[in-house]
């Protein structure tokens, strides 16, 4: 075996031989399976939790439904932050999550965007008047964002009369590469897509009030055999601290007061 | 069966078989090329029918949305031809599963036409045949193997492509919304139910599709060595 | 060159790794002519440029007014109207012996009124083989049908390379006889690659001699034959042919009465019409000298000779004599010892007994 290798071997196995070793000791790793949409989120998060906890994030992020199969099968993880409220509770009724941990993380904003800072002019009037070819949407039967948008066409009465020119992404991250890429002129996307860009590509919008569509809310909930460990009860109190909340207000979401 | 699912699922075959059609005629010559030039760009070009092997479905789903866009190299000229642009139509995601299944096609034939070697063409030649001649009634007959491989694999992989337009598709049914898509979607919703009897289709189909055309494949080898 | 007859003419030039082949040549338009000389010499390469198939070798090749391959003109192989028979059969095995054999057919665009596939498949004996498929063929089966499928072709001039290599003896042997038949029936040109001196000894007219990609010596059979230090006559087949004509079946004895320069041969009853023209092969070994006609001798196929020359052969126990029979030339292989013996030099007249003959 090479030194390198040597070195690569150790860095791998002395944190796990400490965690077995000393149970209950101060550094521990809380694994978090991250629905994709809250994954740059939780990246921005983790120096602070890291800082403060003294315990490691380790994030792995997929979309929402993949998580949840994944946990169904047994897959190692300690918290899920969904993009619904539909998992998560699936996995409390199905006894794989502890039920007195499920709360609203953040709820996500829909905004009309264009990569043309010219086309939207903060209000749906883009919407009406209809010269543009295709509205891309991120897929309503399976992404909380899709399923939102079709609440505001229907809402602002033009569900029928755009459905010839919607065109899915499978999730939001994808409705924003068809406007990016200039395939769209419009998408319903999330606000914390928008902000995440420079300042001077993030093009014109109109921020969807949220009377206008059922609650975009992403819940979170501890798994079932790790809830009693510290480090995972740290993560979900740092989660609902006043601090991260500022954070994920600041990144695109809107939180609700702190209890 | 649903109307949605049967319409995604004749929408699937459609694609299929556009491709394969299309591929069989593209792929073809270019793997007589591959099988018989001395030319220095032979390596290059067998790496670059290759590769759609080594690329991710999604990354080359990708690369195509920003091509086939209206800022894109391929969309500037179908934009200036007056076709419009290729993502979310059925044009664009034939034109992409020909580009996916390439390989699938060209790597079979190429195969097949080296094993039969220039004997039965040069044989063929002095007998009065002319190039065409060769090709369709020496080389293709006894290509036969390869290119049966060429059609089934090129089918099948088009039927289970996914990634590629799952990118550029747009999911828009009776257009795009192919069945594997569907199948995706309806895990993602938690319809276990109905992705379950769509791949159970899907699957049923292929198979039966598949054995058909080894049966027929089978038959015809087992007529001509029977002096049919 | 409008001369009459047409000649075949061979220029070409090629230098491949480690191989180089530098022909001229000029070969009769009729008859077979044999392209003799061990592997490596270039027998092939030259029958496939004559044929077309070596279009990047440059040359010249023409057949009297003809030209198929010059500095400006190269006719493609599919154009040239010639038929080539491989050395291994290489039939399509997608197709039936009767497609195989119709392959060719169809495509000679109606030429020359050659040989009718009934008179193919005859000759060739392939009547139960019409509906096989390729694959389930003996070697010799198969080289049949590719000698049938390339005559169908009606060829202006037919190419066979080795055609009998490979094969059983019976094989050969059945082969041969329908090429001998051939030779008699057909009036086109043929180019006969070889390299065993049984082969071209029964079959050629002409004979050219290849070494290392060059003509050693080009001329009639007998000429190259008989020439002493060249290939053939070196070997242990050395041999001569000599033309005989059929004058007449002795059933009582079952023998026939061959007439030969200087004389008369009687070789085992032969099924060929009276009056036609057969070809002997007379093998050096088999023929030993006398100075006298002697009467009580089991041989009885005696031809008075005067000897030609006397050479070295390859053993050096042995010398090889040419024996001059009326003009024609035959070969015998004597000891030294028997030269010394007999005074045999050149200009003695001797009698030549031949032990036998093959036809």
């Amino acid at each position: 075996m090479s030194p390198i290798d040597a070195r690569r071997l150790a860095r791998l196995c002395v944190p796990l031989l400490l965690a077995a070793l000393a149970p209950g000791a101060a550094a521990e790793t809380v694994r978090v399976a991250v629905a994709a949409n809250f994954a740059d989120a939780l990246e921005r998060l983790r120096p602070a939790f890291e800082r403060d906890s003294g315990h490691e994030l380790r994030a792995s992020s997929a979309s929402t439904g993949t998580l949840y199969a994944q946990i169904r099968r047994g897959a190692p993880f300690d918290v899920f932050l969904a993009a619904d409220r539909e998992r998560p509770e699936r996995l409390v009724d199905e006894g794989f999550a502890d039920p007195s941990s499920a709360f609203v993380y953040a709820r996500g904003r829909l905004v009309l965007w264009s990569a043309d800072s010219a086309l939207v002019d903060g209000t749906p009037a883009v919407l009406h008047r209809a010269t543009f070819r295709h509205l891309a949407v991120a897929n309503p039967k399976t992404a909380p964002y899709g399923a939102a948008a079709l609440d505001v066409l229907r809402e602002l009465g033009l569900a029928d009369e755009l459905a010839g020119r919607l065109v899915q992404g499978e999730n939001v991250a994808q409705a924003w590469h068809f406007v990016a890429s200039g395939n769209a002129e419009l998408a319903f996307v999330a606000l914390s897509q928008v902000l995440a860009q420079d300042p001077d590509e993030r093009g014109s919008r109109w921020l969807v009030p949220e009377s206008l569509h059922r609650p975009i809310e992403q819940v979170a909930v501890v798994l079932k055999d790790a809830a009693e460990r510290p480090a995972v009860r740290a993560f979900a109190a740092f989660l609902r601290s006043p601090e991260a909340r500022r954070m994920i207000a600041g990144l695109g979401y809107a939180v609700d007061p702190a209890p | 069966m649903s109307g949605d699912a049967l319409t995604t699922a004749s929408l699937t075959i459609r694609l299929a078989a556009t491709t394969t059609v299309v591929l069989l005629l593209v792929g073809t010559p270019l793997a007589w090329w591959l099988a018989h030039t001395r030319s220095r760009w032979h390596r290059p070009v067998n790496a670059l029918v290759t590769l759609p092997l080594v690329l991710p479905p999604t990354v080359l789903g990708f690369y195509l949305l920003v091509a086939f866009g209206p800022e894109g190299l391929v969309g500037a000229v179908t934009t200036r031809l007056g076709i419009g642009t290729l993502n979310f139509t059925f044009a664009g995601l034939v034109v992409a599963s020909v580009l996916y299944s390439l390989p699938f096609t060209v790597q079979p034939l190429q195969a097949a036409f080296s094993a039969i070697g220039s004997r039965p063409l040069e044989v063929a030649a002095t007998l009065g045949a002319g190039p065409v001649d060769r090709f369709f009634r020496v080389a293709l007959p006894l290509a036969r193997p390869g290119v049966v491989a060429a059609i089934v694999l090129t089918f099948a992989h088009t039927v289970g492509e996914f990634g590629v337009v799952l990118m550029i598709g747009g999911n828009i049914p009776g257009e795009t919304r192919v069945l594997s898509v569907a199948i995706y979607d309806h895990v993602e919703a938690l319809e276990y139910g109905q992705a379950h009897w769509l791949a159970a289709m899907l699957l049923s189909f292929s198979f039966v599709a598949l054995l058909l055309v080894n049966f027929s494949a089978r038959r015809r080898a087992g007529a001509a060595a029977a002096g049919g | 060159m409008a001369e009459q007859p047409a000649h075949l003419e061979l220029r070409f030039r090629a230098e491949r790794r480690g191989f180089t082949l530098d022909v001229d040549l000029a070969l009769p338009a009729r008859g077979v002519s044999a392209l003799f000389g061990p592997s490596g010499a270039g027998k092939t390469t030259l029958l496939r440029c004559v044929a077309g198939l070596e279009p990047r070798i440059p040359g010249t090749f023409r057949i009297g007014d003809t030209v198929y391959q010059d500095e400006r003109h190269f006719v493609p192989a599919h154009r040239r109207g010639f038929g080539y028979v491989f050395q291994h059969a290489s039939l399509f095995e997608h197709l039936s012996v009767l497609e195989n054999l119709r392959f060719g057919e169809r495509r000679s665009g109606g030429a020359h009124g050659g040989l009718a596939l009934d008179r193919v498949v005859a000759l060739l004996s392939l009547a139960s083989l019409l509906d096989r498929a390729p694959g389930s063929l003996s070697g010799g089966q198969q080289q049949r049908v590719a000698i049938g499928r390339a005559l169908l072709r009606q060829p202006r001039l037919l190419l066979l390379d080795e055609p009998l290599s490979g094969l059983d003896l019976d094989s050969r042997e059945e082969i041969l006889r329908a090429l001998e038949v051939l030779h008699e029936e057909l009036d086109i040109p043929v180019l006969y690659v070889s390299h065993v001196p049984m082969e071209v000894q029964r079959l050629a007219d002409h004979l050219v001699l290849l070494e290392e990609g060059r003509v050693v010596a080009s001329g009639t059979i007998n000429e190259v034959l008989t020439t002493p230090g060249l290939a053939l006559a070196r070997t242990d087949e050395a041999a001569a042919v000599l033309a005989a004509t059929v004058r007449r079946h002795d059933p009582a004895w079952r023998l026939t009465e061959l007439e030969v320069p200087g004389g008369t041969i009687y070789v085992p009853e032969q099924r060929h019409a009276v009056g036609s023209r057969v070809r002997l092969r007379i093998l050096a070994r088999d023929v030993s000298i006398a100075l006298e006609r002697i009467e009580n001798t089991s041989i009885s196929n005696v031809l008075p000779a005067v000897i030609a020359s006397i050479d070295e052969d390859r053993d050096p126990a042995n010398r090889l004599l040419r024996l001059d029979v009326e003009g024609q030339v035959i070969l015998s292989r004597v000891t030294r010892r028997s030269v010394n013996r007999l005074g045999l030099r050149p200009g003695l007249r001797v009698y030549a007994q031949v032990k036998s003959v093959a036809l």
